[in-house]
């Protein structure tokens, strides 16, 4: 282990950070599915880093899982989903975005300092990054409850799945391969859901704002 | 202080002249052949403040003597400001005079008194102006200290010439920290000088220019010393920037040789810089006076971001 790739993998740690504000303050669709796209592969590269530098070969296996399925599979099943839905531009969020901003660095600060006394008992090479991983999860969820619109929301569940899986590798090198692949899988097979969900929604209400699903009967 | 270090500090005050008009007159050549239009001269600025010396100083009726002292005092802050900034040595009489932090109140000084003079001869453009160079300024300052305090809790000083000479020593190591401040450091440059995302410095159209409104009733001297302070502000900040994140070859000691070898190197520092801001002006659109509080909050945040993960990471 040397200091270099404990350094790449902070790097790394810190460009997800990045991507995480940037896509909390993001206003077009077809952006936020790049950024989400952009995301995947700076955790590739930093489960590759992780995985060369301590010799873990099944960190190679899910960096190439990764690859697949969150920097090629996923974005293009969005892109082809906001096509035929026909939605590009519109974000409307519900509070203003340099406001979601600050809440977002407070949600930063409670984390890191959450996340001091943990990552002080782990051997991994990239414990201290620990607070990084757990302030994307916070701020995933920061996205999901700030858009009323549909897509917007799935991708945070998606970000917020990537932000737990880099948390999983900088604090115990990852999972054991059984349950990588099938969370790999869920994911996937989660998407495809959500997908006809959307579908659903806009053919029941004529738009993606989920505060139609609020009530349960018409009146 | 000794007679070589009034000597490097006053080479350092004749750079900062010269240089100033040079660079903007660089940035408006590139800006010219990005664009396709054939370049005006790299000696523009120059041929514009001989001009400007020489004509007529026309000073409205109404106007107070804040008026007339506002341009000195702005020039006076640029010169002081590019002088404590670490350009061609780190090794500076007037370096301890100032830290990063009254480096920052210098230019909120500079902006208060333009502003002031702005407002005083009481035309619609003018306060018009002063409120929104207000509006950038209050975003912009604390986002600009953050930059500064994450400088120096690295180098753990708020000395510039001591954060410039420590960071300019360090092992190449990689600090994610100092890549956010350099981002957040970006957008408040382009904010404080009026460049484009922000204001636009080519424009004359009443309704958006900010740093136009505000020296649109100087003329004769006065112009010309609001245009060279204008100068030597995108000057000390390309400086600043270049000494915090780009410091390597710069002098260390006054050394006759080393500050030989130092000003070619600042040079061509510069002239990149100056390219790199001509592309993002011609990229950019100008963006609505509306979201120049979103811009400016994402640099503070950057800013934030930067001193947070230095704390946590350590780098």
């Amino acid at each position: 282990m040397n200091p270099l790739s404990g350094q790449i993998v902070n790097l790394f740690a810190a460009m997800l950070l990045l991507i995480a504000f940037a896509m909390l303050s993001q206003r077009r669709i077809v952006t936020l599915i790049h950024l989400f796209a952009l995301q995947g592969a700076a955790l590739v590269g930093s489960t590759a880093t992780v995985a060369f530098a301590t010799g873990q070969t099944h960190l190679i296996y899910s960096a190439a899982i990764t690859l697949a399925l969150k920097v090629v599979l996923l974005p293009w099943i969005l892109h082809r989903l906001i096509r035929r839905l026909n939605v590009k531009w519109d974000i409307e969020t519900l509070i203003n975005i340099p406001t979601m901003m600050l809440v977002g660095i407070a949600l930063v600060v409670f984390s890191f300092n959450l996340a001091l006394p943990i990552s002080q008992f782990s051997q991994s090479i990239a414990r201290g990054t620990l607070g990084i991983a757990l302030a994307c999860v916070l701020l995933s969820f920061l996205m999901m409850i700030t858009r009323s619109k549909a897509v917007p929301q799935v991708i945070g569940f998606l970000s917020m799945e990537n932000s737990l899986f880099f948390a999983a590798t900088s604090a115990t090198y990852g999972m054991p391969m059984v349950v990588e692949l099938g969370i790999a899988l869920d994911v996937l097979v989660g998407m495809v859901i959500l997908g006809v969900f959307l579908f659903q929604i806009r053919e029941q209400f004529d738009s993606l704002d989920i505060h139609h699903l609020e009530k349960l009967k018409e009146d | 202080m000794n007679f070589e270090g009034i000597l490097a500090q006053l080479t350092a005050m004749a750079v900062a002249l010269v240089v100033a008009p040079l660079l903007v007159g660089w940035v408006n050549m590139c800006r010219a052949w990005l664009q396709n239009r054939s370049a005006p001269s790299l000696l523009l600025p120059f041929r514009m403040l001989h001009k400007l010396f020489w004509k007529e100083s026309i000073v409205a009726n109404e106007a107070t003597a804040i008026f007339r002292l506002a341009p000195y005092v702005v020039f006076g802050c640029m010169l002081l400001a590019s002088m404590i900034i670490p350009t061609l040595s780190t090794n500076l009489p007037l370096a301890p005079a100032a830290d990063a932090i009254a480096l920052v109140g210098l230019f909120a000084l500079a902006r208060l008194f333009l502003s002031l003079a702005a407002m005083d001869i009481g035309t619609a453009f003018g306060s018009l102006g002063a409120r929104r160079e207000m509006l950038v300024g209050f975003l912009a300052e604390p986002a600009f200290l953050m930059v500064l305090f994450t400088a120096s809790l690295i180098s753990s000083s708020t000395s510039l010439a001591t954060i410039v000479s420590s960071l300019a020593h360090r092992e190449l190591t990689i600090l994610p920290s100092l890549a956010f401040a350099g981002v957040a450091f970006t957008m408040i440059s382009l904010a404080e000088n009026a460049r484009v995302p922000v204001d636009n410095p080519a424009t004359h159209l009443e309704l958006t220019m900010i740093h136009e409104a505000l020296i649109l009733e100087y003329s004769g001297r006065h112009l010309a010393l609001m245009e060279w302070a204008a100068a030597l502000k995108l000057f000390a900040y390309s400086c600043a920037g270049l000494a915090l994140f780009f410091p390597w070859g710069i002098a260390e000691a006054y050394d006759h040789r080393a500050v030989l070898f130092a000003l070619p190197v600042l040079l061509a520092k510069l002239a990149v810089g100056g390219f790199l801001l001509a592309l993002i002006e011609t990229a950019l659109a100008k963006m609505r006076i509306f979201r120049v509080p979103e811009f400016l909050a994402t640099a503070f945040l950057l800013g934030v971001l930067a001193l947070l993960v230095h704390l946590l990471l350590g780098a």
